[in-house]
């Protein structure tokens, strides 16, 4: 099963059954794929064991080496993409690349375009496309990228976009591919940043070098590039369009199967979610927000038909709302998506995302629970995610409730996105490495957040006991004058309430009160229980129970 | 890259940043449409980020008294939380010096409702702030807007306090507001005055509820298959 399968509403498939080909997803085998051998991976090289495993001769130039496998690798790759065939173009690139990375690649790099050019036309757009993976590939090696690469790999991105943005890519490739391609340029450009700044450790031949390299992965590059993609894509109004109902996007899940392409279009798509991603990492939450709002992220989009870039989308969007204080928006985010891979994981187990997926789920669930500390919206979590946090957040949220500071710093450490600085240093001050400052500076905003809110959970814990209570009362049970609680109060009103959009004033609080002169008057906070909503999960759980029970054979 | 439009009107600076918002060419024109802002009593948040946006890429182009005036911009623009917004993308090293100290004080005494420290500090630093017209008006309706949350009676002195108004023309504030927001007056259990706020879901939470009861369609929806 190709994990494209399950990135969606189950609802959306009946939509979907007119369709005569059933692009980049896993069902079945498609009947018509043309007159070539049947598949890819039933080839002799393969099935013979991988003979060219032998290292080539000494003397031989391993970059210019091209075993066997690669080659027939490349050719029935670029045949796919001339063909369109975006079901054998995405098991190759998901399934095959990946196998071969791992059994041929561990530590050396693919050979190179200039030794594989010759069985593939020598065709420019399919030599930049596999630049892109070689890069990609390279980047995950274990020595880190050296600076001519990093520059190279810049110099490939830069044509392949500008190819794809002058119109001349008439291709269909899956939109795993196209995302990876805007999440890799994006760490690249993140990982490209944290490189500079780490200044100490530069060689007199890498500062020179990098002193002339002002334009690779600028800033201002990676934007534009990304706003380009956006505008010369027109999705934006596509995707207001299809709204009316007078095109389609969502529903072919962004492919076109009139013959065109869906390259740009898709990649202008993931470019919003690219830019939520940079402005996060710029520390510029507003902007990120603002750039995802084509996006409707309450709706099943193209989004998520890659866990990829549902779990980018997410993260970010929940990150940058619990950075504008919209806790409730975060909290929402972060538990649908987090239950969403918690009921998905096993089918991603075998997809080279895997690990990032759990590391991202990991960091949502230390964010879910900074979240619920300062705001202890319990209702809003669904049971399976609240188990996970009881099992494993328990002490810490305890430890955030009574205001340790030391447990937000940890938790916001290791939640955090690898925030960057963008500016280039300045070589002719003393070198210093500044790849944290970008990072202490959000952390040190946040931490002053929470000490803002440090009274807030015990006024919490006490307004809960009551219906109404006095200020002085409350006060000496706080062991805090009552000045200082007047303002606690302010606070904790000003805290819970954020001013939306449109200038109206959205509540987050859980416990609601008001104050007449001298009493504090509790709202009824008791619960009103949702028993429609647990009824109808127990209606279609049993439903389920009974079908499966009536598949069962009795032999 | 998006073009400018055809015609040739000229653009205002707000339309200047949604089509060049990765350009820093338009840096001087942001710059001076900060100055505009302060003249106009206008604020643009999105232009102000872009501005601060266009420094953070070339710290060398940063102007301070710029960013001062963006920021006290901000501080009036609360309870949005745009203060926070602008400090998130200034270099860490610039905040540790004056004025940018002092203004993130007065924001921590905003944001925790400890207005006689703020009014207090305020009045120390009048050239900093007094460069900005509406600076005072502003602070007392963010003022308003979390005591409006909180109270539906308010002890007088409390008001006074928060919005650094007292004697005679508190009483004319309160005048104006009994006109034009339906304050009213009473007198309090200690014998004080008491300001009586209209209502509002916030301080009155009663009328919030209900919303939450029913089941939304798309739950129901489910059910079909079953059903059918």
């Amino acid at each position: 099963m190709s994990y494209n399968d399950y990135g969606r509403d189950y609802g959306r498939d009946s939509r979907d059954g007119g369709r005569d080909r059933d692009y980049g997803r896993g069902g079945g085998r498609m009947e018509d794929v043309g007159g070539y051998e049947p598949d890819y991976d039933d080839r002799p090289e393969f099935r013979d064991g991988f003979r060219d495993l032998v290292p080539p001769e000494p003397g031989h130039d391993p970059a210019s080496y091209v075993p066997d496998v690669v080659k027939t690798f490349v050719v029935y790759l670029y045949r796919h993409i001339r063909e369109k065939n975006v079901y054998e173009i995405h098991q190759m690139y998901e399934g095959s690349f990946q196998k071969l990375s791992e059994r041929m690649f561990q530590k050396t790099h693919w050979p190179s375009v200039e030794a594989i050019a010759q069985y593939v036309d020598n065709d420019h757009v399919f030599c930049l496309l596999y630049k892109e993976m070689w890069f990609r590939h390279a980047y995950a090696l274990p020595n880190p990228p050296t600076l001519e690469e990093r520059c190279e790999s810049w110099d490939n991105y830069c044509n392949l976009f500008q190819v794809i943005l002058h119109g001349n890519v008439n291709m269909q490739l899956p939109n795993q591919w196209l995302w990876d391609m805007v999440d890799e340029f994006i760490y690249q450009f993140q990982s490209f940043c944290q490189y500079r700044a780490k200044l100490k450790t530069k060689t007199d031949r890498e500062l020179s070098l990098l002193r002339q390299c002002d334009e690779v992965w600028n800033v201002y590059g990676v934007l534009n590039y990304l706003q380009a993609l956006i505008d010369k894509s027109m999705i934006i109004q596509i995707l207001e369009e299809e709204k009316d109902g007078t095109v389609t996007f969502t529903a072919t899940d962004g492919y076109d199967y009139h013959g065109g392409t869906n390259v740009l279009k898709v990649l202008g798509y993931f470019s919003i979610v690219g830019l939520l991603r940079v402005h996060c990492l710029l520390g510029d939450y507003h902007s990120g927000l603002k750039a995802l709002a084509p996006i409707d992220i309450n709706a099943p989009g193209v989004y998520n038909t890659v866990i990829g870039c549902q779990v980018t989308t997410m993260y970010y969007f929940g990150f940058a709302n619990m950075m504008l204080r919209r806790y409730v928006d975060a909290i929402r985010a972060f538990n649908s998506v987090l239950l969403y891979i918690h009921k998905t994981k096993q089918f991603h187990q075998r997809s080279p995302q895997y690990e990032q997926i759990l590391k991202k789920n990991e960091q949502m669930y230390d964010l879910l629970a900074i979240c619920l500390s300062l705001c202890p919206q319990g209702k809003l979590i669904e049971e399976n995610v609240n188990n996970y946090l009881r099992e494993k957040y328990a002490d810490k949220m305890l430890r955030m409730q009574r205001s340790d500071e030391a447990q937000f710093d940890e938790l916001f450490t290791h939640a955090c996105p690898k925030f960057i600085t963008p500016s280039p240093p300045n070589f002719d001050e003393p070198l210093v490495n500044y790849n944290q400052d970008a990072y202490r500076l959000q952390l040190r905003l946040f931490l002053s957040e929470v000490r803002q809110q440090q009274l807030l959970s015990s006024i919490r814990s006490f307004l809960k006991l009551y219906t109404t209570i006095s200020i002085t009362k409350l006060a000496s049970f706080m062991d805090i004058d009552e000045p200082t609680l007047r303002m606690a109060l302010l606070t904790y009103k000003h805290k819970t309430h954020v001013i939306d959009t449109d200038g109206s004033v959205l509540s987050n609080a859980d416990v609601e009160f008001y104050i007449d002169d001298d009493m504090i008057h509790v709202a009824d906070s008791k619960e009103t229980r949702r028993f429609g909503d647990y009824f109808i999960r127990h209606i279609l759980r049993f439903e389920d129970i009974i079908t499966d029970l009536e598949q069962v054979q009795i032999e | 890259m998006p073009g400018l439009p055809q015609q040739q009107v000229p653009i205002t600076v707000d339309q200047l940043v949604q089509l060049n918002p990765y350009n820093p060419d338009i840096l001087p024109d942001l710059e001076s449409y900060v100055q505009e802002q302060v003249a106009e009593k206008t604020y643009s948040l999105d232009a102000n980020l872009c501005l601060l946006r266009l420094y953070q890429f070339e710290p060398a182009r940063l102007n301070v008294h710029v960013i001062t005036r963006i920021l006290v911009k901000a501080l009036m623009a609360l309870p949005s939380p745009d203060f926070n917004l602008c400090m998130f993308l200034i270099p860490e090293r610039l905040q540790m010096e004056e004025p940018f100290l002092t203004l993130a004080t007065l924001a921590h005494f905003l944001e925790t409702a400890r207005f006689r420290e703020f009014w207090d500090e305020a009045n120390r630093n009048r050239d900093i702030l007094e460069a900005v017209p509406g600076f005072n008006q502003a602070i007392q309706s963010y003022a308003i807007h979390v005591l409006s949350l909180t109270y539906q009676k308010l002890p007088r002195q409390i008001l006074a306090e928060a919005i650094n108004v007292e004697g005679l023309s508190l009483d004319k504030y309160i005048e104006q507001q009994q006109q034009h927001s339906g304050w009213s007056l009473e007198k309090g259990q200690a014998g004080g005055q008491v300001v009586v706020l209209p209502l509002n879901e916030d301080n009155n939470p009663v009328s919030r509820k209900n919303a939450a009861d029913g089941i939304p369609l798309e739950l129901v929806a489910k059910l079909f298959p079953v059903l059918s």
